[in-house]
């Protein structure tokens, strides 16, 4: 058997293994994807975003352990920051998650972002799909701690959950654009702790002022996750925006535009790629540099003649 | 390519003592590493299964209860038994020297005793890693 017909079995060991092919670029990757996507679309994608210590690997271990009571087979995708300077990462998530290390029907990656910004890494979108392909009813992912602008998350979860804890800012946080706004369902986390009340209240009162997503509003869910409160309530919710995506159109054009987004992001890949390897790496190009840099010649015309030349 | 390192850092055993883990753990994220961190009191079937599931090169036990001799070989053997062979064992903590030559005999590729310097792990993986 080839890995991609074991991961389809259901070996784990070739699962991860596919993961590290397609995060390291190997040359296999690409065939090993190409085999795969057939089997994927089926799993449903379910993000956990948020600020660091928010609980976002404490309450994906108690969803999961929900889903497998439920029978449902789950695969988790945490991402944790790289540094900028050494390009080593500590991926610290499955310490919130060593209970589910032994259940047979959970696998769970810990990626490092390498360099992507947006709050996942950038074969993220790959590993779920390998999870997918392997059998997962369930993949979660979840993101580095996020601050304000690290959306990346919704563009390849079907579910977006935005954990809160009380606390953190005053209520002008909440009308900013930003992660705010991607949330499918809020989880206000630790909410035994003073001010949940108010964020509460903040969040329900920018969701008022929100025109654009009249037909689902987006529910606010208290959750203690070390304690296991509220999990319940947070699922039935999740549920609840499953069976929305599937009576609207949304499921499809959600995944309509993914699919156009993954698709544009191959183009662009590859095209970088190409560029680099036909004119970058050329003596004309350092010539160009330096005569762009002595104001010479402007950048401008430089690309738009170089693009020329390539596309031909 | 972007070919990384990985590496678990796992703390197998009963003992609460993470300060070592944590700052070999650091150490190896500022070498370039991707350092897997698991937290305290691992079981050996938890550790390989995390191994394997993260599909590490490397395996850093660092123990200080006194059951190393009892927990290296069963993570070893474990490794074996899941085709994972390939991957390479190192331990550390506070280990008696008369232990070593056992250890390395059941398979750990090196003991670390304290007073290694951060550097000298770094280039034993580096050299050793397949």
């Amino acid at each position: 058997m080839n890995i991609v017909e074991q991961v389809l079995a259901g070996s784990k060991r070739a699962l991860a293994r596919a993961i590290t092919a397609v995060e390291n670029e190997y040359d296999e990757a690409v065939e090993i994807m190409q085999q795969l996507y057939p089997h994927t679309g089926r799993a449903h994608v379910i993000g956990i975003t948020g600020p660091p210590g928010a609980g976002k690997s404490t309450l994906t271990d108690k969803l999961t352990k929900e889903y497998r009571r439920q029978g449902k087979t789950v695969g988790i995708i945490a991402v944790d920051p790289t540094s900028p300077f050494s390009g080593g990462a500590i991926l610290g998530d499955r310490i919130r998650m060593n209970e589910l290390t032994l259940d047979e029907g959970v696998f769970i990656r810990s990626m490092g972002t390498r360099g992507s910004l947006g709050g996942l890494s950038r074969k993220t979108a790959e590993a779920v799909k390998i999870m997918d392909a392997a059998g997962k009813d369930i993949v979660f992912i979840e993101t580095v701690g996020v601050g304000q602008s690290e959306v990346d998350v919704i563009k390849a979860a079907d579910t977006t959950i935005v954990v809160l804890v009380p606390g953190l800012g005053d209520d002008i946080q909440a009308i900013k654009a930003g992660i705010l706004e991607i949330a499918d369902i809020f989880a206000i986390n630790k909410a035994d702790r003073e001010g949940v009340e108010r964020l509460n209240t903040e969040i329900e009162m920018m969701l008022e002022l929100n025109q654009t997503r009249v037909d689902w509003r987006p529910p606010v869910k208290r959750t203690v996750a070390s304690l296991g409160e509220g999990i319940t309530e947070l699922l039935v919710a999740v549920e609840e925006h499953i069976s929305y995506l599937q009576k609207s159109d949304q499921l499809s054009m959600r995944r309509t535009k993914r699919t156009k987004n993954e698709l544009m992001a191959l183009l662009d890949e590859q095209i970088g790629r190409y560029i680099l390897k036909n004119i970058t790496s050329s003596g004309e190009f350092t010539a160009v540099v330096a005569a762009v840099e002595r104001r010479e010649r402007d950048p401008y015309s430089v690309v738009a003649n170089l693009l020329r030349q390539v596309l031909r | 390519m972007e070919k990384r390192i990985r590496v678990l850092v796992a703390k197998p055993g009963l003992d609460g003592h993470d300060r070592g883990a944590k700052v070999v753990a650091r150490a190896l994220r500022d070498a370039g590493f991707e350092v897997i961190y698991t937290g305290l009191r691992q079981t050996p079937e938890q550790i390989v299964e995390a191994a394997l599931q993260e599909d590490v090169a490397v395996i850093a036990l660092s123990l200080l209860s006194g059951a190393h001799n009892h927990l290296f070989p069963r993570i070893v053997e474990l490794c074996r038994q899941k085709d994972m062979s390939d991957v390479l064992i190192v331990g550390g903590g506070v280990i008696p020297d008369t232990d070593i030559p056992g250890l390395k005999a059941a398979g750990v590729a090196e003991v670390f005793t304290p007073g290694t310097t951060t550097s000298a792990i770094i280039e034993f993986i580096q050299t050793n890693v397949k």
